[in-house]
């Protein structure tokens, strides 16, 4: 059943005092559990658990041409499914809106970051170069699915390894693979949404805040703490004064959470 | 029937001829659907999630008599070896039709009419026999979901590689190349092994061997429904 | 299958007990004298009446059940209600406490509120639902929380033992649907998140054997 109002209306009352209904401080993500090895198909592949919130990624890659204004550059494509079977609240079908929108922020937050050398991608000059396809499910919809692509994408990335090349037929050789990696860098992304409420600012929802929620901006920030992609949803305005509460809860949060997904990252990806 | 010994198996993994993988299978994987489990014939993963009986929407597409039941298998892009683009193909639709009649004798949603049960099944890791697979998940979540059934469905693959019927199919024995090639045929049983409510075959068979197949699939299937009742009765104990 | 508390355990077509004399009950049927299971449960016979308990699922609305719903549309007479179950509940403006114009009914009860009901009749085509006893109406305030309608028993507990328990421990107001929707409402946030930590905890455990001991003493620890 979608949340009633007045649910929302004791979401609302409880982010005054500070409180959550799962006993959450407004900032702290869920537990979160990372997994790799979901499909030995894949060339890499990821489960992420945010409490409850479930989602698969998978990493598969192909030989293609370039693009024309990027001639010696791997191309980079990200797609999102929202499964019936994650949510009562999702049918089949061709992806709508929201898995559109994810998929997109996703993807900016992993382009813009260079997380992925493109270069080193490239075969062979304007003719052949490497593709990369990165495939998210959502396995059980609890809230806040785009942080958990986000992060589910970034493991799949890491693990995963690039497919044998034959240079005959200028194919990749599907089920073999080298001891390589996908060649990337030390910029690696952290995808996080703020929401709010009221004046209260909090993250990691559950599905009852998520559709509780006034306002979102999704960051995704890289190494340096640098800010790569942003997108703000959700049809509420957001005040200076609280988009100032947002940017500094995200810095607070960067600091504190990257080092230590970075950490639990390397550890499942060796 | 003669049954061969694994030292000098036909298969490539080695399997006896009437041995399937190993068997893996879980009820309550996610949360948020009234029923669902996964369920694995060596490492071909399906799971299925189960929502309903619920009231059917628009208006148009209940049946005033009895439940709907509606089926759903997808294939992960990254569950084989050359990605499927996302989405659903002719094959996913037949497949999800199918799967529907292969359930669907084993319901008794009669008692609930002008509602729909939606199964949702996903592969996520394919090594052929992937809709048989499909089909002992949802039967699975399908109990786990309290949707009254006269029995469980179970369904296992027959191949024949050269002349050799063989429990189980893996990829490398669906691609059999030599002598007379690969013979597929997906079954599956309703009213505890006693009936056929799935059948399909790609290849060529004849006849004869395709009463002793249907005999295999039938020993094969009475087993897997006792590893289905072990996998809901675990749940009741979690 | 017995599990560690002794219970049977039974999947659809399994054979629980063979005999003339058992005749089948809920979530089973009699076949050439084997009573069958229709559904995944556990056993319960008395005087040779055989049931299942359901340990998951939809829930499935009774006659008398007291549920919570959500007003999902209003008709010329009426309001539709989503109570989760498989077919939709119907309150119509004749069941209501005090008279309505036909203006007066989303003023009443609003799209999007909720409303603890009693099932009056269930019928092929939909359950039909009644506010006119006290203790029934619109909820305000609190929070709603859901476990499955099959834990409910357990957190209502012999004659609302479980359920008294909680209140009074925590100081709340609280009303359990029978369709798995439970309404705790407190004096303060942290009482309300309180009996919501022990709703859960009870739903968690149901099938545990002295339950009602076990939570007695999870209020003292939490209490030191």
């Amino acid at each position: 059943m979608e949340t009633s109002k007045l649910t929302k209306e004791r979401i609302k009352e409880y982010l005054k005092a500070g409180k959550r209904f799962d006993d959450r401080k407004l900032e702290d993500y869920r537990e979160i559990v990372i997994e790799t090895g979901i499909s030995n198909k894949a060339e890499g592949s990821a489960r992420v658990r945010f409490g409850k919130t479930e989602v698969i990624a998978g990493v598969k890659m192909d030989v293609m041409t370039p693009f024309s204004d990027h001639p010696d550059e791997g191309v980079l494509i990200t797609s999102a499914e929202l499964l019936p079977s994650s949510s009562s609240k999702y049918e089949s079908g061709p992806p709508k809106i929201e898995a559109i929108e994810m998929a997109r922020i996703v993807d900016r937050g992993v382009r813009e970051s260079k997380f992925i050398d493109v270069k080193k991608l490239c075969i062979k000059e304007g003719e052949k170069v490497w593709a990369i396809f990165i495939d998210l499910y959502s396995m059980n919809d609890d809230g806040n699915l785009l942080d958990a692509f986000a992060l589910a994408a970034l493991v799949a990335l890491k693990s995963a390894r690039i497919p044998k090349y034959d240079e005959k037929t200028g194919k990749a050789q599907y089920g073999e693979w080298t001891n390589n990696k996908i060649p990337l860098t030390k910029q690696m992304p952290l995808t996080m949404t703020i929401h709010k409420i009221g004046d209260k600012v909090f993250l990691d929802p559950s599905t009852e805040e998520e559709q509780t929620s006034e306002a979102r901006i999704t960051f995704s920030i890289s190494d340096a703490g640098m800010i790569n992609a942003m997108q703000k949803g959700n049809d509420t305005a957001i005040d200076i004064k609280d988009f100032n509460k947002i940017v500094d809860l995200v810095e607070k949060k960067w600091k504190d959470l990257y080092p230590k997904l970075g950490k639990l990252i390397e550890e499942k990806t060796k | 029937m003669a049954i061969k010994k694994s030292s000098d198996s036909i298969r490539p993994d080695g399997r006896k001829i009437d041995e399937c993988r190993e068997i893996k299978a879980k009820v309550g994987v996610i949360p948020n659907a009234d029923g669902s489990a996964m369920f694995a014939f060596g490492d071909t993963i399906a799971i299925a999630a189960v929502y309903g009986p619920k009231p059917l929407h628009p208006q148009h597409l209940q049946n005033p008599e009895k439940g709907v039941l509606r089926c759903n298998y997808n294939m992960l892009s990254f569950s084989v070896t050359e990605r499927i683009k996302p989405g659903s193909s002719r094959r996913s639709q037949e497949i999800s039709k199918v799967t529907e009649w292969a359930l669907y004798p084993a319901l008794m949603i009669d008692k609930y009419p002008n509602t729909v049960v939606d199964v949702h099944i996903s592969i996520l890791q394919a090594n052929a026999s992937t809709r048989v697979a499909g089909i002992n998940a949802a039967s699975l979540a399908l109990a786990h979901a309290g949707v009254p059934m006269k029995s469980l469905v179970a369904a296992v693959s027959i191949g024949k590689i050269d002349k050799t019927l063989i429990v189980d199919v893996s990829k490398d024995e669906e691609d059999w190349e030599e002598g007379e090639g690969a013979t597929d045929i997906p079954f599956a049983f309703v009213e505890d092994g006693e009936a056929i409510s799935l059948l399909q075959l790609d290849g060529k068979i004849m006849p004869e061997q395709l009463k002793e197949a249907a005999e295999m699939a039938q020993k094969a299937c009475k087993e897997i429904i006792e590893i289905q009742r072990k996998a809901l009765k675990e749940v009741v104990k979690e | 299958m017995t599990d560690d508390e002794g219970r049977k355990i039974v999947t659809p077509g399994e054979v629980i007990f063979t005999g003339d004399d058992y005749l089948p009950g809920e979530g089973t049927e009699k076949k050439d004298k084997k009573i069958i299971a229709l559904r995944l449960g556990i056993v319960e016979e008395s005087n040779n009446l055989v049931k299942i308990i359901p340990i998951s699922g939809v829930y499935i609305p009774r006659r008398g059940n007291v549920v919570i719903g959500k007003i999902e549309d209003i008709t010329f007479n009426g309001w539709i209600i989503n109570i989760d179950a498989p077919t939709s509940s119907f309150l119509s403006v004749m069941e209501c406490p005090r008279y309505l114009n036909k203006s007066d009914l989303s003023e009443f009860l609003d799209i999007g509120e909720l409303v603890v009901a009693k099932i009056d009749s269930v019928k092929r085509k939909g359950v039909d639902l009644t506010i006119k006893i006290k203790g029934l109406g619109k909820v305000e305030g609190g929070l709603i929380i859901k476990i499955n309608s099959s834990k409910v028993p357990r957190v209502i507990g012999k004659e609302g033992s479980m359920v008294n328990l909680i209140k009074k421990e925590t100081n709340c107001e609280m009303t359990v649907g029978q369709n798995g929707y439970v309404w705790i409402k407190g004096n303060s946030i942290e009482e309300e998140l309180f009996a919501k930590k022990a709703v859960m905890l009870v739903a968690e455990q149901a099938l545990l054997n002295g339950l009602t001991d076990k939570i007695k003493e999870w209020f003292d620890k939490e209490k030191k």
